[in-house]
């Protein structure tokens, strides 16, 4: 737990981010659906300390795709 | 059965049909009684176009009597039921989509396919919205594996696995986001090409998460793979990811064989979590081609994770709309997904394209010194079915989402790869390996599988299935 990644990881709360997200996007996540989508995000939260926490170049842009 | 037309590669059908050896009619009465005849115990199709299939197959033989040459003609065919169909209702494996019309054009693809004289059997079954990487489905159950029904066929293309690998047509359409060419034709045994991103158009198809979603074929050879990317080439204005490039020959550059080329073998994050049977198969194609070499592709296991992330965000965000008003609709295993994808803050989605843009300048160094790379398809053999979790390396984890970890790096910056079937010594399963190229080269890639398919290191034979006529 000595890295930002690994503080990250333990003080991100899953739980109240679903919750709130949840009202945020207009969603009804079902009390049996909970635990799964709960999960999932965690397992999200996860993928994303890797972009996130690798260092780019500020003139690294995003791959999205776009031609006026 | 074992003679029948149907059965033969696509480019034999197309050359005994052209030299009117054959007739497309012939053939597409032996597709549709083999369909008939197997279909009920694999789950393959979900909407049959059979009076299609005869009108096209009577077009075919009439314009081969005049004397067109049709590159695919009299070739019967399945496509992924994301793909509009004229007159189908484009189901994208959902119970929502159920309540659309059906469509009022055929899709760009199935456009070239029906032009080059190919003949459509009909739409077949996938994971619902293309997440999903087992071929299970909740609302029209599993395509099952036809070399093991009680294992999955894989997805997303699940249908268009099981349909080939049965021998009810000769090949398939497919999509592949994460890895859903490449991971039912590894379970199923097949040739599998999942083109350059932005390289075939994907227009008049069911989107999944459109940064990553490319299309492309399921074959039982090679050269099928070869002449099908030429025929499905052409510039389509109603994809806007599409790449103006100039098209390749794959027909023509296929018999080169692997001559010259630098080939490599993935080390590192490629050769960690997985049965031994995905190394296996890996050694087997290096030793056909006499490779020892290895390269480190470098930050593949972010390369993955930014992939995951873009995924879950962007089609969630597409089915916003849908979670919102009928989420007790979807497949389970999907919604939840789904549900926690709508939740992702947007500078971690913006931080995994970013990441892309790097890998991509990563992978572009990796490719000066080499020319091909091969790696696993997926960990281990087809799965029982309703497989949840696996073990690999000791650590449990969802089998779901972690049979594509070997595709998803790639797909990710939009490689093409030809996924080829591997039989092992004494195995009743096939597993797949992939053959990656530099974007744009599927001929490299094609020329290697042909080759590895002319000497027998590789090979997609059709299942014997128990109903077979």
């Amino acid at each position: 737990m000595s890295t930002p990644a690994a503080a990250a990881a333990a003080s991100f709360d899953a739980k109240a981010h679903a919750e709130h997200m949840a009202k945020v996007m207009e969603l009804d996540v079902r009390p049996e659906w909970q635990a799964t989508v709960i999960a999932h995000l965690v397992a999200t939260a996860a993928a994303a300390r890797l972009a996130t926490s690798f260092p780019l170049d500020d003139h690294v842009e995003p791959a999205t795709v776009f031609e006026p | 059965m074992s003679d029948a037309a149907h059965l033969r590669p696509a480019h034999e059908i197309a050359a005994a049909v052209k030299a009117r050896r054959l007739s497309a009619r012939a053939v597409t009465e032996s597709a549709i009684a083999h369909i008939e005849a197997t279909d009920g115990r694999l789950g393959a199709f979900t909407g049959r176009t059979f009076p299609r299939a005869l009108a096209e197959a009577d077009r075919v033989d009439a314009e081969v009597a005049k004397g067109a040459s049709l590159p695919l003609a009299g070739v019967p065919y399945s496509v992924k039921n994301l793909f509009d169909v004229e007159g189908v209702v484009t189901r994208a494996g959902s119970k929502i989509n159920r309540d659309n019309p059906p469509a009022e054009q055929d899709a760009y693809l199935v456009r070239r396919m029906r032009a080059a004289g190919a003949v459509l059997l009909g739409a077949v079954n996938m994971g619902e919205y293309a997440y999903d990487f087992t071929g299970e489905n909740a609302h029209d159950g599993a395509s099952l594996n036809p070399h093991d029904p009680t294992r999955m066929s894989g997805g997303s293309s699940g249908g268009s696995g099981t349909s080939v690998a049965a021998g009810m047509v000769a090949v398939s359409l497919g999509s592949d986001t994460n890895g859903s060419i490449r991971v039912p034709s590894s379970f199923c045994g097949l040739f599998g090409l999942k083109p350059t991103f932005g390289r075939l158009s994907r227009g008049h198809t069911f989107p999944f998460c459109a940064s990553l979603d490319h299309l492309g074929p399921l074959a039982r050879s090679a050269r099928d793979l070869a002449v099908l990317l030429d025929a499905l080439q052409g510039e389509d204005a109603g994809d806007p990811a599409q790449v103006r490039r100039p098209a390749i020959d794959a027909t023509a550059e296929i018999g080169k064989g692997a001559a010259g080329l630098r080939i490599a073998v993935a080390d590192g994050y490629f050769r960690r979590q997985a049965m031994p049977e995905a190394f296996a198969a890996v050694d087997a194609v290096a030793k056909a081609l006499s490779v020892s070499r290895t390269v480190t592709v470098s930050e593949a296991h972010r390369a993955r994770a930014s992939a995951y992330v873009i995924t879950t965000a962007e089609s969630s965000a597409f089915h916003l709309q849908r979670l919102r008003l009928r989420p007790a609709d979807f497949d389970p295993d999907v919604r939840d997904r789904l549900l926690s994808g709508a939740m992702v803050p947007a500078a971690w989605v913006i931080a995994a394209q970013r990441f892309r843009a790097w890998f991509r300048e990563a992978m572009r160094e990796v490719f000066r010194e080499v020319d091909v790379i091969l790696a696993p398809a997926t960990p281990f053999h087809a799965l029982p079915s309703g497989t949840k979790t696996v073990t690999l390396d000791g650590v449990e984890m969802p089998a779901r989402p972690n049979i594509g970890i070997f595709t998803q790096p790639i797909s990710f910056i939009g490689l093409p790869v030809v996924a080829v079937p591997v039989w092992l010594p004494g195995a009743k399963l096939p597993i797949g390996v992939q053959i990656i190229a530099p974007a744009w080269r599927e001929d490299l890639a094609l020329r290697v599988a042909w080759q590895l398919e002319r000497a027998g290191a590789v090979s997609a034979p059709i299942a014997k299935t128990r109903e077979a006529v």
